[in-house]
């Protein structure tokens, strides 16, 4: 899975691409991790465009990152979730505790 | 029921073939003309089945992951992926919705996933023998089928 990030203006963006799953969810929970502990972004937005599978790897991931925004007063805000990450997370009541958006590329 | 087809395929536990599984899962599926959703509700099954092998079934070791496929003539699907590790003591614990031992990496939502992407979800499972996951989905029959 590939992961990049952007800081800009208290935002922090990161957008994921390709499969999430388990073996994924490691080097994007640390990445995430450690640019919210570098930047502190009021708001955190995750980006599932380039999402081609997930599985609860997902849940674990999204929920790791809302907390981690949560203890430092931040928001997270999905964006592009996708019919079947929307499954997903819907199963593990996230949605109804975070935002998302769909934006037009 | 008559199976038609099938598959029996067996790789190490090591997190890299989470994807090798679900894609081959995916592929012996295809036969049956799957819809999109169908397809990725099949390989999501597996991925979580797969993972609970990794993740709990070997914890501190690599072991051998069986996984074979059936294809029934009334368009059913059968997977069923089996360890030879640590076992399950609660099976009934280990279904529960949010329950993991895998700490805040994992979600505890693997076998309610695989409960309602699929139509059947058995599990057995013996302490110190290993764990047999056996699920079934029967797809919708669309034109493209070829399986008779």
């Amino acid at each position: 899975m590939k992961i990049t990030t952007e800081f800009r203006q208290g935002r922090l963006t990161i957008w994921l691409n390709g499969e999430l799953d388990h073996h994924a969810a490691k080097s994007v929970i640390e990445t995430a991790c450690r640019e919210i502990d570098e930047c502190l972004p009021n708001s955190c937005f995750i980006d599932m465009k380039g999402v081609s599978f997930m599985d609860s790897s997902g849940i674990a991931v999204i929920l790791k990152i809302y907390k981690k925004m949560k203890a430092i007063g931040g928001t997270v805000i999905i964006r592009n979730m996708g019919s079947h990450a929307r499954k997903i997370l819907d199963m593990s009541g996230l949605t109804r505790l975070i935002s998302s958006e769909e934006v037009k590329a | 029921m008559t199976v038609v087809n099938y598959i029996n395929i067996e790789i190490p536990s090591k997190s890299t073939n989470e994807g090798l599984a679900r894609a081959v899962a995916a592929c012996f599926a295809a036969q049956l003309d799957p819809t999109l959703e169908e397809i990725n509700d099949i390989k999501t099954a597996v991925s979580e089945a797969v993972t609970n092998c990794i993740v709990h079934a070997y914890p501190d070791s690599i072991g051998k992951i069986s996984i074979k496929g059936k294809i029934y003539d009334d368009n059913t699907l059968e997977i069923i992926v089996k360890d030879w590790g640590c076992g399950i003591s609660d099976v009934k614990k280990a279904m529960e919705p949010m329950f993991t031992t895998g700490g805040d990496e994992r979600s505890g939502m693997g076998f309610t996933i695989m409960e309602s992407f699929m139509d059947k979800l058995k599990v057995r499972s013996k302490v110190g023998k290993g764990t047999t996951v056996t699920m079934r989905r029967r797809l919708s029959y669309r034109a493209g089928g070829n399986i008779r």
